[in-house]
């Protein structure tokens, strides 16, 4: 178990230093997607158009903020279960994207679109306030009818978190 | 009889909806305390990041987890109570002016649309008819979570208590890692296919670890807990053995030829608050 501190967008040797099981704090910009977000990145994708952000080394946190209140930055925000997400990953991670962050075990296929090429951080599921307090900046960027699941462009500080799953095929979820 | 007026019902609702949002109860909170001398590495930085985060919640107000859940409102309502409203329509309102006003997450929406109800209303509410000239509100924002672990099942007489027991087991093997552990497990024995859902979730009202009152149940939710926090899960599914703070079960007259069991599953954010009018 080691302890890092990275800069997000995250490139191939930064993915590949991690092992499960390692810290990590987190700075950088990271992106907030979370259900509906990603049935619509998706379907732009398979269409062929420009998607809204840039995909190549993207990480993505999946997170619905509460609204932020007056002298916030952004409301509480804290991971949702990436399992649901799951579905849509193996094709992200083909489109470049190099991390995600979330709570609760993947899919076997998301473990094996994984390998050699992107991370699975997991953050504390319910510690909406103290991950708020690690973001120094947020912009809604596209999807805003979509209010709470509107993509969302982080800039963020020190985010603590935890190699869940590695581009090695190891993860430390044995069981649900 | 006692006359109660909507704007009673709306004000002390949308007050207690606001404050219940922050943070969970310090019975949990200490719990959390408490479990981070059991675990070591990740787990213990789990619990501790929890802990801290949830203190953050009652000293700003603001929620502790971002996910504010659909709303809950058991009501217990005095047969001498007068109401010349509509008690639902009240509870909603509510609802509406807590969640837009206090910024919380609007979590609901139509499952066939996909559309957002913008409000978070509808909420959910179970009315009991009581003795007396009050209304006893308890609500629990309940988040999703957790709620998607959940299980029910309609077992039959002979699997009996031990059929039940791995039923539960079962259940928290399957999801428990995304449903925030450590976690609070309610059971609910007999009844029928709602109701046996709807004992497990009252549980979730109940004091942390307030044992049963039947002995035999009491039994049974300290072996479960002992046996569920050796599956190694741990706080965040991250392994350790802190998956569970609680285990709350409670049972009900069925039928001969069942044995309906239902088991809900609350996060450690849980959060519920009481208030009389």
């Amino acid at each position: 178990m080691s302890l890092y501190t990275l800069n997000a967008p995250l490139d191939r040797e930064a993915v590949m230093l991690l092992r499960a099981g390692d810290f990590v704090r987190l700075s950088g910009v990271i992106y907030t997607l979370r259900d509906a977000g990603h049935a619509r990145l998706l379907a732009m994708l398979s269409c062929g158009e420009k998607p809204p952000i840039p995909l190549e080394g993207l990480c993505i946190y999946y997170a619905g903020p509460c609204p932020s209140a007056p002298g916030e930055v952004i409301g509480p925000c804290g991971p949702t279960s990436s399992s649901r997400m799951d579905r849509f990953t193996p094709a992200l991670i083909e489109a470049g994207m190099t991390a995600m962050i979330g709570k609760g075990k993947r899919s076997e296929q998301v473990y094996a679109a994984m390998r050699g090429r992107c991370v699975y951080f997991a953050a504390p599921g319910g510690a909406g306030i103290l991950m708020a307090s690690h973001v120094r900046n947020c912009e809604t960027v596209a999807f805003e009818d979509l209010g709470t699941e509107a993509l969302r462009r982080l800039l963020v500080e020190d985010m603590p978190l935890i190699v869940a799953a590695d581009a090695y095929g190891n993860n430390l979820y044995t069981y649900g | 009889m006692r006359i109660i007026k909507r704007i009673e019902l709306i004000e002390a609702l949308r007050k207690t909806i606001l404050t219940a949002c922050a943070a969970p109860p310090e019975d949990v909170i200490i719990a959390l305390e408490e479990a981070v001398y059991k675990e070591q590495g990740v787990g213990a930085e789990v619990l501790r990041q929890l802990a801290e985060n949830h203190r953050l919640g009652q000293k700003t107000g603001r929620p502790c987890c971002q996910d504010t859940g659909m709303v809950l409102v058991f009501a217990d309502i005095g047969r001498d109570v007068h109401m010349d409203f509509d008690f639902y329509e009240a509870v909603n309102t509510a609802i509406r002016t807590a969640y837009i006003e206090g910024n919380l997450r609007k979590s609901v929406r139509d499952p066939i649309t996909g559309e957002n109800t913008g409000d978070n209303t509808p909420g959910i509410v179970h009315i009991r008819l009581t003795a007396g000239d009050r209304i006893v509100l308890h609500i629990l924002p309940k988040g999703f979570g957790a709620e998607n672990q959940s299980r029910t099942a309609m077992l039959v007489p002979a699997d009996g208590l031990a059929g039940v027991e791995a039923f539960v087991l079962e259940t928290l093997r399957m999801g428990v890692a995304s449903a925030c552990p450590p976690v609070l497990v309610g059971i609910g024995i007999g009844g029928d296919l709602e109701s046996c859902a709807m004992l497990a979730k009252r549980q979730f009202l109940r004091p942390l670890r307030m044992p049963s009152h039947n002995p035999v149940l009491a039994d049974m939710e300290k072996r479960l807990l002992a046996e569920i926090n050796t599956l190694g899960i741990g706080p965040g599914g991250l392994g350790g053995v802190t998956t569970a703070l609680a285990v709350h079960a409670a049972a009900a007259p069925t039928h001969i030829g069942a044995l309906p069991v239902a088991v809900n599953l609350q996060c450690h954010a849980a959060r519920h608050m009481e208030v009389i009018i």
